[in-house]
């Protein structure tokens, strides 16, 4: 079991160092001279010689992608070209909104994606089991940010029932914090809530078609027993789905948080996307890598779990 | 980034007929017109659009639909419906894009990975599962950054996103291919590798792939919206997202001018959507259970009166009954179990009766398909799904219990039945120990409490033969042995101490020398818990070393019943004496059928013939 923690850390920190660095060389490739982009066009050759020399671009690139690094794996990501404050600060103040919608809209999946599988699962062909499969049809494709703006039209303009736009701190107003990321974790859940049904619906019924699964009747055990068996055999493939989407979430959260309005990681990487500040873009790259990691690794210790095969390999 | 939820196997498909099914599905013709809509304008817009969608009239902004506009004007006072139609393009010029890039990377990628495995795989899955694990998002709005927010550059990343997809899919595919006799086949007639990709490969992925380009196509249109709605791309070629972005935020005053590209997009999206799950589902064995009224179909079929005079012998029950039916552990009478198929009912067994008393040992004897499990499925109540079982009556107990309601017939289960079954390895759950596995009926069905219900566990173990009872309850399934884990199995159905034992092929999973051994272990608790034990087999062997009575299946039908020792000596049917001989080459029982042989010349004919028959494997011997 050790070995096996070990083993996946160590894919996950590999996987962190080979995303940031294909991100740092990729942007310095893509970007190229960031200075016209960070002070416009009207300054002088002079005034961005200055800026390169300030932010260090005008040093060799393996030079300045070891100063980023080495500096990056203390988990300091430098800071930003436009206005010079710590890119830490920045992302203190908006990593939390977003990571609390997409985790909101990940457990809103989960809890109700079981739900609706397992209901769809127990009677294949009903009514439940149709209207997932329509929506999973409809739904696996529609963007989150499309589903957000229907969302807000008909919830929060046409019915008021929750604000359209803003965010509201849990440390002034809990309710008011729930509100506000209400629409936005929805709008990010549907397509989610389907995908994780329609894939353990479809888990549930391989497994219920399976030898033990008679046998464990053939004992006298109840169904709601046997359905509990099903269940943890069926559950690897909805729950690497349900990471998967993780991973969907944070980047449709970034389009989503426009559409609402949400001081999260959306309108901060949209700004340093349009003016080329790489600082910005490299700690946000790095920042939601970490995130995935820790979610692929809990992801592997409740397969572990789940099932005892995996912990050996 | 998003899995498509495909089966790892997929039926090979013809080109013409998926096309020509495909043409049978309403919805999925709806979705591929409304596609085909959506083509015409994105081809047809600079003849189809009525103004310039760049022209700006200011007495057009936040114009409402009507005079010569019928979509109305944009906030910078533009033509909606030309913009729209312009959109389009955009749309599909990007989905293309996206769509041939994922397709170049992600397609060969699978099919190497699939075809070579080892380190091609390998490295092939770890950048496609890293790919997976990357906010493509964010990437996207670095490249963009850097691009001079160049459209194509985008969506070509966009496709290098969205490749995993077609990899996963692909690579899936050639695996199932690859583990095929008639690539071998090629392989050793000398087919070079190029060809045989070539050919047999790219015909194989071919469905799929389809399929995964209407889904691709439906994300990466979904996608690129997103992007320009944050502002990505040209401002002077019109795009949906664009338009959406124009129309958000203008969106309490003037809300038709959101409405208008997001219908567009939606409807767009949901055809893709709708053409990929239509082709999936044809593509795809999907088997759905019947619903209620399927199975009462079913049942109306076996019940009714048989529809013409030629099938009359098959509504009359055959084989015997030898016991009161208040005496028996075991009385079925007359039954039937039909299935439901697409081209109506097929009924696996015609018309069964047979009993078995306490303390008596049933050999059920046929080949495959003869019913012979599905009778055993029915006793237990547990037909698999499709299968129903209408039956005069059925006894357990010197009980009437056939016409019960299916919860009161689980109760008998595990109190009054037991149940051994074939495969060992595929009967015990994966994923929870042994221990786990005989304890919990214990403690539920039976009410013992943990600890009672953990040394009876223990107790059962060691009684089936087991001698480190610890370590196998600590043990998971794969840890142990296939004839530990039919002995397990064994201790699971006879810890509740049953009254009718069932068993279904218990020894032909197992290797040779532990089958001797089961069934020995078989005969010793039948005597020991006095039960009634109803064994299944294909085997005269197996009746030979533990049967008192046979009954003899074919087709659903019993030819024949008897004692073990009347039916060696007369079988009475020569379908019977033809199984006999065909077990000549089984090691357990040959004694006794030896001795059949001895007092029986009758049998010398066959003897010679079967001899010759299974010639090569004496030989082999």
């Amino acid at each position: 079991m050790l070995s096996f923690i070990a083993k996946r850390l160590l894919s996950g920190i590999l996987l962190l160092v080979v995303v940031t660095s294909g991100t740092f060389f990729l942007a310095y490739l893509a970007v190229g001279d960031p200075t016209p982009g960070l002070l416009g066009n009207s300054a002088t050759p002079a005034q961005q010689a200055a800026l390169r020399t300030k932010i260090g671009y005008d040093q060799p690139l393996l030079v300045q992608f070891w100063n980023w690094f080495s500096n990056a794996a203390t988990g300091d990501f430098g800071t930003s070209w436009r206005n010079f404050q710590p890119v830490n600060d920045q992302m203190a103040l908006r990593v939390p909104v977003t990571l609390s919608v997409v985790v909101v809209a990940t457990v809103l999946s989960a809890v109700i994606g079981v739900a609706v599988g397992i209901a769809c699962g127990l009677r294949p062909g009903g009514m439940l089991d149709r209207g997932l499969k329509l929506a999973s049809v409809v739904l696996f494709a529609l963007p989150g940010f499309w589903v957000s703006l229907v969302l807000v039209m008909w919830f929060a303009i046409e019915l008021r029932w929750f604000p359209a736009i803003g965010y509201v701190s849990p440390d002034q107003s809990v309710g008011g914090w729930l509100r506000s990321i209400t629409l936005p974790s929805v709008s990010l859940a549907l397509g989610a809530i389907v995908m994780v049904g329609e894939q353990l619906r479809n888990g549930f019924l391989q497994v219920a078609n399976q030898d033990f699964v008679r046998t464990l009747r053939a004992r006298g055990l109840s169904g709601r027993r046997v359905t509990m068996h099903v269940l943890r055999n069926a559950s690897p493939a909805a729950l690497t789905v349900l990471a998967l989407l993780f991973v969907g979430l944070l980047g449709g959260a970034i389009v989503v948080e426009i559409v609402f309005n949400l001081p999260g990681i959306g309108s901060l990487t949209q700004s340093a996307s349009q003016i080329g500040d790489i600082p910005v873009l490299l700690g946000l790259t790095a920042v939601t890598v970490v995130f995935v990691v820790i979610v692929n690794f809990l992801l592997d210790l409740v397969l572990g779990w789940v099932n005892p095969k995996v912990r050996e390999r | 980034m998003t899995a498509a939820p495909f089966p790892a196997t997929l039926a090979p498909v013809k080109r013409i007929s998926l096309w020509r099914r495909y043409l049978r599905r309403p919805l999925g013709v709806v979705a591929l017109g409304v596609l085909m809509v959506v083509v015409a304008a994105a081809v047809l817009a600079p003849w189809l659009s009525p103004f310039d969608p760049n022209l700006v009239d200011f007495k057009l902004t936040h114009a409402t639909p009507g005079d010569g506009h019928p979509l109305g004007g944009d906030s910078a006072g533009r033509d909606i419906l030309s913009r729209l139609l312009y959109g389009a393009r955009t749309t599909l010029f990007g989905a293309v894009i996206t769509c041939v890039a994922g397709l170049l990377l992600g397609v060969p990628a699978g099919v190497a990975a699939g075809y070579f495995g080892g380190v091609t795989d390998r490295v092939c899955s770890w950048i496609s599962d890293a790919l997976q694990s990357v906010p493509g998002m964010i990437v996207l709005l670095v490249v963009a950054a850097g691009t001079g927010q160049d459209f194509a550059v985008l969506m070509v990343a966009l496709g290098i996103f969205l490749a995993p997809g077609y990899y996963r899919i692909t690579r899936a595919r050639a695996l199932a291919v690859r583990r095929e006799p008639y690539i071998d086949a090629a392989r050793v007639a000398g087919v070079t590798n190029p060809r045989i990709l070539r050919t047999h490969m790219l015909r194989a992925v071919y469905a799929p792939i389809v399929v995964q380009t209407a889904l691709t196509a439906g994300i990466a249109i979904g996608m690129q919206a997103g992007l320009q709605f944050l502002g990505i791309g040209s401002a002077s070629t019109p795009s949906w997202g664009q338009m959406m972005n124009d129309g958000f935020k203008n969106m309490l005053t003037y809300p038709l001018i959101l409405l208008w590209p997001s219908i567009a997009l939606g409807v767009t999206i949901a055809a893709l959507a709708f053409i990929g799950s239509t082709l999936a589902d044809l593509i795809s064995v999907r088997t759905e259970q019947p619903a209620r009224r399927a199975r009462l179909r079913v049942r109306q079929a076996l019940a009714g009166p048989a529809p013409a005079p030629g099938d009359l012998p098959d509504r009359v029950s055959s084989g015997t009954h030898e016991h009161q039916a208040a005496d028996c552990a075991l009385r079925i009478e007359n039954l039937r179990v039909g299935y439901a198929t697409p081209t109506g009912v097929k009924e696996v067994v015609r018309g069964v009766s047979l009993d078995a008393a306490p303390g008596e040992v049933l050999g059920i004897v046929g080949e495959s398909g003869s019913g012979k499990t599905q009778t055993i499925f029915t006793v237990l109540d547990l037909l698999p799904s499709g299968g129903t079982a209408v039956a005069d009556g059925i006894w357990v107990d010197g009980r009437e219990v056939g016409r019960l309601p299916s919860a009161e017939r689980a109760t008998l289960l595990g109190r009054s039945i037991g149940y051994v079954p074939q495969e060992p390895m595929s009967n015990l759950d994966p994923c929870y120990t042994v221990e786990r596995q005989l304890v919990e009926p214990l403690r539920h069905v039976h009410g013992l409490s943990k600890t009672a219900a953990r040394a009876r566990a223990r107790e059962v173990l060691v009684r089936v033969g087991i001698t480190d009872p610890d370590r196998v309850l600590a043990s998971y399934p794969h840890q142990i042995s296939g004839g530990m884990a039919q002995r397990v199995l064994i201790a699971g159905a006879v810890a509740g101490r049953p009254s009718l034992l069932v068993a279904d092929e218990p020894t032909t999973a197992l290797d040779v020398t532990v089958q001797a051994e089961v069934l020995e272990l078989l005969r010793e608790l039948q005597q020991e818990y006095g039960m009634a034990l109803v064994i299944v087999t294909h085997n005269f062997g197996v009746v030979a070393d533990i049967c008192d009575r046979v009954v003899v299946m074919k087709d659903g039908r019993i030819v024949e019943t008897g004692p073990v020792e009347r039916i060696f000596r007369h079988p009475e049917d020569p379908y019977t004496a033809e199984l006999i001989s065909a077990s000549l080459d089984d090691t357990e029982g040959r004694h006794e059928l030896d001795e059949a042989w001895d007092r029986d010349p009758r049998l010398d004919a066959d003897l010679d013939r079967s001899a010759a028959h299974v010639g090569g494997e004496d030989d082999a011997r």
